[in-house]
């Protein structure tokens, strides 16, 4: 039976979540309004809200000191092809732990995790060396091999409890239909699962544009992408707030967009199999 | 084309022997139904020979050839699931088109199968929907055009009207028939409602804790069951049990009696009538009887006892099976 919801409540509870909500963006709101102040109006006190001399002073210095173009080139390779490659790996992955299970299944699903667990620090000598010692340092392909393998755990978990809620009927239909294994999975399962993928795709692309350790430590001048443009801003000599929000605007527009655009899809893939 | 032969075939997972050795013989172009309580191997058995299972030990033969390890789809079986396993994302044409496709067959022979099998199975109208957009009994028809378009060896049907209302199963259940009796192809059919086993079988296997209890036709089950699990398992409302000094008047541990076979009389076996189900042919009565089990009566039309009202029951004793104690049927 439905509760009934009084007026004052669904009042109190929605002034609560716009509340919320706000405060989770308001940092956001606040780097993206620095970036239109002058470094003077970005670190005075009282700080301004609105009422401030608008200026894009901020984002043609950042263009002329950097090659935002070139940063963006490098995040887009980088998040799309680690999360592509990671797709390609974890498909079959999930595939074989959801419809062939055995009795370690579920402890290589928790040791997949534990990774995640790890902190990143601890392996960066031995990656770092690797990546010195195979010439992958300041390398694309360097960057997209490492955040497929750090995002990895995640893709497969995602994939396989999507995998997990397609009925093995339908793939033991397709087995008697003469479908091999291959067909079985491009022709079947990975029709029937392009919701869960495709959620997986974004959160790992939004994962690998956000991701800052390993883009920073692992490369210089050539393979940098935006998160290093954000970091070159701070620098030794003193922080430069209101150039430094430009670059982090700048940096974190096209992801903003495209979640802004995605979010259905996204909160669809997150929430899939949670309610049957 | 369709004769399957099972010689000591087992299985069993882990420990446990869900199907123990079992031989069985299937003739072309026969109807035969697997049936048998929930848990008691009939599904298994039936993925055993559609390959989708390893069988632990023994041979299945399809047409004389060894096809024990052979992969489903060359095993040239066609099955329909109980949950119709469509393929949501395809369009009708495209589910059954399916096999032919994975088949490599030309794109005019697939269309004139796939038109062929939807004439037969009233699916012309529905071709371009999503089985989302079909009915229950449209989406199993398309399972069975699916299966149709192969013209597999045997037909497999893994308890496909158990998700279906009471009319639909019956409108299907004639609809397979018929269609088993135009193709004339082998068909294995599961099912737990011994009431499809007995309308629609040639030949039922009944089966429990993963052994054959009895093979025969349906009637042949019905007037001489093997055993007291298929006599109260075959037949609807289900046989009556007597135990104690009444058995043994008949040299029996047991005796068994059939609703039909049970008459009220002005003696015989007291009892009070208990709930009256009225189907409008025929009335079953629920009777409570006096140191023995409660017993159900058939009796033609209606009747006008009423709840509690004291009744006689007399067997017909040309129709009583008698059970020895491991309740086998005594001669």
């Amino acid at each position: 039976m439905a509760r009934a919801v009084s007026t004052r409540h669904k009042t109190i509870v929605t002034i609560l979540a716009w509340s919320i909500g706000f405060l989770i963006f308001f940092p956001i709101l606040w780097t993206v309004l620095t970036s239109f102040k002058t470094e003077a109006e970005a670190v005075a006190s009282p700080p301004s809200f609105l009422n401030f001399s608008w200026t894009l002073e901020n984002y043609t210095e950042v263009q002329s000191r950097s090659n935002y173009a070139r940063h963006f080139y490098n995040s887009v390779v980088i998040s799309v092809g680690s999360t592509l490659l990671g797709l390609l790996i974890a498909i079959p992955a999930a595939w074989s732990m959801a419809f062939v299970p055995t009795r370690r299944t579920k402890d290589i699903l928790m040791w997949m995790l534990s990774t995640k667990m790890l902190p990143p620090v601890g392996v960066l000598i031995p990656i770092y060396l690797i990546f010195r010692d195979t010439g992958l340092l300041d390398s694309v392909p360097g960057l997209v091999v490492v955040l497929t393998l750090i995002n990895l755990p995640i893709i497969v978990w995602m994939l396989y409890t999507y995998f997990k809620e397609i009925p093995g009927e339908i793939l033991e239909a397709a087995r008697m239909d003469g479908a091999t294994l291959w067909s079985e999975i491009i022709h079947v399962l990975t029709p029937m699962a392009v919701p869960g993928i495709a959620s997986t795709l974004l959160l790992n692309i939004i994962l690998a544009w956000n991701e800052a350790f390993w883009t920073l430590n692992l490369t210089a001048a050539n393979a940098a992408p935006l998160t290093a443009f954000i970091a070159s801003y701070s620098s030794p000599e003193g922080l430069f707030y209101a150039k430094l929000s430009a670059a982090s605007t700048m940096a974190i527009a096209p992801i903003l967009i495209m979640g802004w655009f995605s979010q259905k899809q996204l909160v669809r893939g997150l929430t899939f199999g949670a309610v049957k | 084309m369709g004769q399957i032969t099972l010689k000591q075939v087992t299985k069993s997972f882990g420990n446990t022997d869900v199907i123990r050795p079992l031989d069985l013989e299937i003739g072309e172009g026969e109807f035969v139904v697997f049936v048998g309580p929930s848990g008691c191997g009939k599904s298994t058995l039936l993925r055993l020979i559609a390959g989708l299972e390893d069988i632990s030990s023994g041979q299945i033969l399809i047409d004389g050839q060894d096809a024990s390890h052979t992969p489903p789809a060359k095993r040239g079986l066609a099955m329909v699931f109980q949950s119709y396993a469509l393929y949501p994302h395809m369009s009708v044409r495209k589910n059954i088109a399916f096999p032919l496709k994975m088949a490599g067959m030309d794109q005019a022979a697939i269309d004139a199968k796939v038109n062929g099998a939807a004439k037969v199975l009233n699916l012309t109208d529905y071709l371009d929907r999503r089985p989302g957009q079909l009915s229950g009994g449209q989406r199993q028809r398309v399972a069975i055009g699916r299966a149709i378009v192969r013209e597999p060896k045997a037909f497999l049907f893994d308890e496909p009207l158990s998700n279906l209302d009471a009319a639909l199963r019956v409108n299907m259940r004639l609809e397979i028939s018929e269609l088993h009796q135009s193709l004339k192809t082998t068909m294995i059919y599961v099912t737990h409602d011994q009431v499809e086993a007995m309308t629609m079988a040639d030949k039922i296997v009944v089966l429990s804790a993963g052994r054959i209890e009895q093979v025969g036709s349906p009637l042949d089950l019905y007037r001489h069951p093997a055993n007291k699990f298929v006599a109260g398992f075959i037949g609807s409302p289900k046989m009556n049990f007597v135990t104690g000094p009444e058995a043994a008047k008949h040299g029996a541990d047991t005796i068994g009696i059939r609703p039909e076979h049970l008459k009220l009389s002005d003696s015989g076996w007291a009892g009070k009538i208990g709930v009256t189900e009225r189907l409008g042919s025929d009335t079953f009565l629920h009777v409570h009887m006096d140191g023995m089990d409660t017993m159900t009566v058939r009796t033609e039309g209606d009747t006008a006892l009423k709840y509690g009202a004291p009744v006689h029951l007399t067997p017909d004793p040309a129709c009583i099976h008698r059970f020895d104690a491991q309740g086998k049927t005594l001669a």
